[in-house]
């Protein structure tokens, strides 16, 4: 993030003009003043969390865990997941944050306390509490206390006119809602795990100082995010960041169409309107350029290791596809098959793309593991059609052949008629022909880009696109 | 500049954060936390407020609100594609000139010449128009993110200093500073010199107890719990991963034909029939009507 003393001032001025005494208002205020742009949010909330503590030390009324008594710790296990589920099915944030304090401070302790390596760990809080399996019985409560209330059965769809649920659960019976209770519930969930994320780093960082965890804990914005390793929470955002990238590269590509028509002069047709005004060139005429929408053929591996990457080059490509004339994608594993018709298909469910592909496709052969040799020799054989002068070829991969034949003459073969090739590359640099990765003898056929996450996968789709 | 104290830089509309959520419910704008926040800084500070956020979240409202609140004349650029400084920020009057020029025939030249650039033909546009003027001024510069990278250099020095340069007349500087907000719906990437002369809020959809407020005060013939299951549906579909999100108009939208169609409670053939007021693409509609089971048999009663 790029903070420099303007924003300091700006910042300080905010505090001023705001004082102290709301945590929110100072969060809004600070934000305000330093952000630049959202998608520095979550960084920020992370570190702000962490310098501006809601509470410190341990919560007030919990008692260390007898660890020498299993009972004692069940009985108290259980009795959080009651509380929770309640907190959960009432809605009560003041309530969910509570016990996520609470939670890590029962549950996530780990090494000896004073040693060098103890903590508070939020993945074994989560792991011993497992707020997941409160679902159901946090949505029976819910229908029970409708029960209580309205006393007839769901899905009727009949008024209840101001029928009220029991105290401390959530409005009366309506029968359609039902449906999205168990995704709300889950976004509940998800919100705790998150609080005990930040109630387990906020207690660290009491430890460790709060400087050494900022540095480590701060995750990295969607569009920086490394394809190879993202979450799922992580995919979901970055096929969201997709869609307005698409629009992004649009719009960059009208400006550009604009600016090329100032191009060159267009002598002959200058000196023609010229004589209207007795042969003084008073206005010029520029060349026209023919914009030429080049086609685009891209090669996916779609094996295991890479499969995140291939989908969201696909799901680029799909947004742009307008901006190509044509648009032909095809996928591998150790065998190479045509699959344009699935991701057109696929506009609405982007998701399950990766999933389709393997299961309609003809992309594997009698194993698993991808066999660039094979999948390059067989796309030459079989489709070298589809590549001509006009042709931008993309390949995506990472160029590790499992110890087979990486086969270079067919991807010499491919790129001699192609206009252009490239080899996107999701993993670094250092990494290129480590192992079983044979990317530098592919890189000296084609030019090989390092692509590893949604900022380079745009800067390099818009190196293709037409002027 | 700061030496000159909170009151001449800033434009005093406000007096406190609740003063900013109180008054802006009073005009029917109800905000988050954030956004009070927000408001209360750019007009502490006297800096322009950049607002990002969805279509239909009420970026442009909230400007309207501000403006509605202080009593002020709302000055409003709409930027476009090839929107310029003649639009943007003032024109000579051409027609008005030759007119002047063709009436005073015996004068001298350097007479008319002195005269013809004067206030008198100078045609305001809005960001010079924001600038002169003794009485409270709201800014509107909306959808800036539509309007061509030069503009933004001309809004510089509108931004930072409140001024306006006009080659013949002279530097034109604010004497009271305008109340600025641009609006972006974030379809290019804004300049970072731009970001930086701005206070930065991101508006995003308001959570489920503040949209139902919402709702209730925009639409109050809703019955509170139809209201409600409301909200929570469109949450529902905020969840989806739609190509396009429902936006708080579209809720309140949804609500009004609730309202009309005399509907009590949300069942399946009324959120079947109606789906189409708050999605506006045929995939999104077949999508949720999936995800919501629509088409499921209903057991007979």
């Amino acid at each position: 993030m790029q903070i420099g003393p303007g924003e300091t001032l700006d910042a300080a001025a905010a505090l001023e003009a705001l004082g102290l005494d709301h945590r929110e208002r100072v969060r809004a205020g600070l934000a305000a003043a330093l952000l630049r742009r959202e998608g520095q949010r979550a960084a920020f909330d992370t570190v702000f969390d962490l310098y501006f503590p809601l509470a410190v030390g341990a919560p007030e009324g919990v008692r260390d865990l007898p660890v020498d008594a299993p009972a004692a710790w069940r009985e108290q296990l259980a009795g959080l997941r009651d509380r929770l589920a309640d907190a959960l099915a009432a809605d009560d944030r003041a309530a969910l944050a509570r016990l996520a304090a609470e939670a890590v401070s029962v549950l996530g302790r780990y090494g000896a306390p004073g040693s060098a390596s103890d903590g508070w760990s939020a993945h074994q809080t989560l792991d011993r509490l497992q707020p997941q399996i409160l679902l159901a019985r946090v949505l029976a409560a819910i229908r029970a206390g409708q029960g209580g209330g309205g006393g007839q059965a769901p899905g009727q769809g009949q008024g209840q006119g101001g029928g009220q649920g029991s105290a401390g659960l959530r409005r009366a019976g309506e029968g359609f809602t039902e449906r999205i209770e168990a995704d709300e519930i889950r976004d509940r969930i998800e919100q705790f795990r998150r609080q005990v994320g930040n109630e387990a780093r906020r207690r660290v960082a009491e430890l460790r100082g709060t400087d050494v965890i900022a540095r480590r804990a701060v995750a990295a914005s969607p569009d920086q995010v490394d394809f190879l390793v993202a979450g799922r929470d992580q995919l979901a955002q970055l096929r969201r960041t997709v869609q307005p990238l698409s629009r992004k590269l649009a719009t960059r590509l009208a400006a550009r169409r604009r600016r090329a028509q100032h191009g060159r002069i267009d002598l002959r047709r200058t000196l023609r309107r010229s004589l209207s005004t007795g042969g003084v060139p008073l206005r010029p005429v520029y060349r026209r350029r023919n914009p030429g929408r080049p086609e685009l053929v891209l090669l996916c591996d779609v094996s295991g290791s890479v499969a995140g990457f291939a989908n969201f080059t696909m799901l680029l490509v799909q947004a742009l596809r307008d901006q190509f004339s044509k648009v032909r994608v095809f996928a591998f594993v150790n065998r190479t098959d045509e699959v344009t018709d699935l991701v057109t298909a696929g506009r609405a469910d982007p998701a399950g793309l990766g999933s389709r592909i393997l299961a309609e496709a003809e992309v594997t052969g009698w194993d698993g593991s991808s066999d660039y040799g094979a999948a390059l020799g067989g796309f030459a054989d079989r489709f070298l059609g589809a590549v001509g002068p006009r042709t931008s070829v993309l390949i995506l991969g990472d160029a590790r052949t499992n110890g087979r034949d990486p086969n270079p003459a067919a991807l010499a073969r491919i790129a001699a008629r192609a206009r252009r090739t490239y080899w996107l590359n999701p993993e670094p640099r250092e990494l290129w022909s480590t192992g079983d990765s044979v990317a530098g003898e592919y890189a000296r056929q084609v030019d090989m880009l390092p692509c590893r996450n949604v900022r380079q996968l745009g800067e390099i789709v818009a190196k293709l696109l037409p002027v | 500049m700061a030496a000159q104290g909170e009151h001449v830089t800033g434009t005093g509309f406000f007096t406190s954060v609740d003063d900013v959520s109180v008054r802006l419910a009073e005009v029917g704008y109800l905000a988050s936390t954030a956004v009070a926040t927000t408001v209360f800084l750019a007009d502490r500070l006297g800096k322009p407020l950049l607002v990002e956020g969805p279509a239909g979240v009420g970026k442009t409202e909230l400007a309207k609100a501000v403006a509605a609140i202080g009593g002020a004349r709302l000055v409003r650029l709409q930027c476009y594609e090839g929107v310029d400084e003649s639009r943007a920020l003032y024109e000579w009057n051409h027609a008005k000139q030759l007119l002047r020029i063709t009436a005073g025939r015996d004068e001298s030249w350097d007479e008319a010449r002195t005269d013809i650039f004067s206030e008198e033909f100078l045609l305001p546009r809005p960001l010079l128009t924001a600038i002169r003027g003794d009485q409270p001024t709201v800014l509107l510069i909306d959808e800036t993110d539509k309007a061509d990278v030069e503009v933004e250099g001309l809004l510089l020095e509108v931004l930072s200093d409140f001024q306006v340069t006009v080659p013949e007349l002279g530097t034109i500087t604010a004497t009271r500073r305008p109340f600025v907000l641009l609006t972006s719906n974030a379809t290019r990437e804004l300049s970072e010199a731009l970001r930086r002369r701005c206070l930065f809020l991101h508006i995003d959809f308001p959570d489920q107890e503040l949209e139902q407020r919402i709702v209730r005060l925009k639409v109050p013939g809703l019955d509170a719990v139809l209201a409600e299951s409301l909200v929570r549906v469109v949450g529902a579909l905020r969840a989806m991963e739609l190509r396009k999100a429902p936006s708080v108009a579209e809720t309140i939208d949804w609500a009004r034909t609730l309202l009309a169609l005399g509907a009590e409670t949300l069942d399946e053939a009324v959120v079947r029939d109606s789906l189409g007021v708050i999605l506006k693409h045929q995939d999104d509609v077949l999508k949720a009507g999936s995800k919501l089971r629509l088409d499921a048999v209903v057991p007979a009663p």
